[in-house]
């Protein structure tokens, strides 16, 4: 079974961001880029499905800037096989990245697609489910486990209320959440050898599909300020503030 | 134009979330988004829809009473939901695990490019947004012809079930998709407000040291009826489940007063 992951590079989560003071957007430009922490997950469990026999073949999909090669490689370095690029200059709506991925699970004949629940960048958390829903195969979304087993997957999903478990018919998509597994380092050896991995360049034209953004993004601004905690010296303080300050008592 | 909402109940009531949402839809009814429909799928979902029905704003209450949509399978509902869609202008949900399961679904099925977890009603098809895990607000435009949205129920009045009496109608859909089963869920009931409706958090740290000692926090939280969360390394010590954490990527809560005092917890925003 071929396993299709894709991956997207966004600002590294340990950046704080900034928004630009005409409020076109955040600010991109020299500022440290990695791959999406929820990705990073969904490589890890391909590749422990490659080395478990279930997966016969993984397959790193992303769809960006040139740059996006880099998030690509580093899939690559965590053991992935090969990767595809989709070229892309602007930012690519969930939407459309999903039409992208149908094109190439399709022509790639995958059985399973594997994606981050959400980018930490637009917090969109959307592609999966489309994904799934133009291909028309089942999805578990927000996956803290996965067990796959000839024609089904069992997929225990993080619910609002805890877990639920679902039994899913294959193919199927999945969408990956934080306790999933936790994603190796590349080592020295594989980032060497990840060098040498083929990684294809496909535009969205050739794949037949128009990414041209259907939401129209008219300001970026900076949330309203929070205001910060305050120490307290003893408890009937505490209690003063509680009833008068935020009128919880 | 119209509102179609897609409820997320229990025990045959609407949850908190919502009521959130049909704030939110009563925001946008008010600039000329026009009437509001909540669809409730489940099984044995009467009750609910029962109660929907009694909540001022709503105009018409669609109950689909169906095995296939009991366990909120988003294969399922997002087939329901499609089959409905072309009479609106609107498809609401809460962005509860519930509603971002099944509405993306039925956004890509509609060709419709969602817009998730709004925070602000601008005007019909305007929305501002979290983004960067609320380090950002983007303010979008939506032009597609059925404007999919979920709703961050934090940041809408919750409407109450009150004197509304709109009219019930039962409707089916395609029903079972036959692509998933629903195999079971470990629930942790808990009388206390859910982390993301509630309107006051008490959150525990690394500093309560033991699962045990978050009994305490539970007390105060009873008194206060208040949801009782916890920081991200609480829970990777194990002190509670992970439904605890209260700053969990895409979790949004927004509580009047947060309570860090002696249980130190981390108060910034964590985007994973």
């Amino acid at each position: 079974m071929k396993v299709l992951v894709a991956v997207k590079r966004v600002i590294d989560a340990n950046v704080k961001v900034r928004v630009r003071q005409d409020g076109s957007g955040v600010e991109t430009a020299n500022v440290k880029m990695a791959m999406n922490p929820f990705c990073e997950i969904a490589v890890e469990e391909a590749v422990r499905l490659k080395e478990a026999g279930t997966a016969s073949e993984t397959i790193v999909v992303s769809a960006g800037p040139q740059a996006a090669q880099e998030t690509i490689r580093t899939a690559l370095a965590m053991g992935a096989d090969r990767g595809i690029h989709i070229p892309a200059d602007g930012p690519v709506e969930p939407l459309a990245v999903a039409k992208l991925l149908r094109t190439v699970a399709e022509k790639e004949g995958a059985g399973l697609v594997l994606l981050g629940k959400q980018a930490i960048d637009d917090d969109c958390n959307q592609t999966g489910q489309m994904l799934a829903a133009l291909l028309g195969w089942s999805q578990g979304t927000f996956a803290s486990k996965i067990e796959i087993s000839g024609e089904s997957a069992r997929v225990t999903r993080e619910i609002d209320g805890g877990l639920e478990t679902v039994e899913l018919k294959m193919p199927c998509v999945v969408t990956t959440d934080l306790r999933l597994n936790e994603p190796r380092y590349a080592s020295l050896p594989n980032i060497m050898k990840a060098k040498k991995k083929p990684i294809d360049t496909i535009t969205a034209e050739e794949l037949g599909v128009d990414v041209t953004p259907r939401l129209e993004v008219l300001n970026v601004a900076e949330p309203p300020v929070r205001g910060g905690g305050a120490k307290v010296e003893n408890a009937a303080e505490l209690v003063d503030k509680l009833k008068n300050q935020a009128g919880v008592i | 134009m119209a509102i179609l909402i897609l409820a997320e109940h229990a025990d045959g009531h609407l949850s908190p979330a919502t009521l959130a949402t049909i704030g939110a839809a009563r925001a946008l009814s008010e600039k000329g988004a026009g009437d509001i429909a909540v669809l409730v799928a489940g099984s044995d979902c009467a009750a609910a829809g029962g109660e929907a029905a009694t909540v001022p704003g709503v105009n018409k209450v669609l109950v689909a009473d169906d095995a296939a949509y009991g366990n909120g399978l988003a294969e399922n509902v997002a087939g329901l939901i499609v089959a409905l869609a072309p009479g609106y202008s609107h498809v609401l949900a809460p962005a509860t695990t519930y509603g971002k399961n099944i509405c993306p679904r039925a956004a890509a099925l509609l060709d419709s490019q969602q817009v998730s977890e709004i925070t602000d009603v601008v005007d019909s098809e305007t929305f501002v947004r979290p983004i960067y895990a609320g380090n950002a607000l983007a303010t979008v435009r939506c032009k597609d012809a059925i404007k999919v949205i979920t709703v961050r129920a934090t940041a809408f009045e919750k409407a109450a079930p009150g004197d509304g009496g709109a009219a019930i109608e039962s409707v089916s859909g395609p029903g079972d998709a036959g692509l998933s089963t629903h195999a079971g869920a470990e629930l942790s009931h808990s009388e206390r407000p859910e982390l993301t409706a509630a309107r006051v958090i008490i959150s525990g740290g690394r500093g309560m040291q033991s699962g045990d000692n978050f009994k305490q926090l539970e007390e105060i939280a009873d008194i206060l009826g208040a949801a009782v969360g916890a920081s991200r390394a609480a829970v990777d010590a194990g002190f509670v489940p992970n439904d605890f954490r209260s700053a969990r990527p895409a979790r949004s809560s927004r509580p009047s007063f947060t309570s860090l005092w002696a249980f130190p917890a981390r108060s910034s925003i964590s985007r994973a």
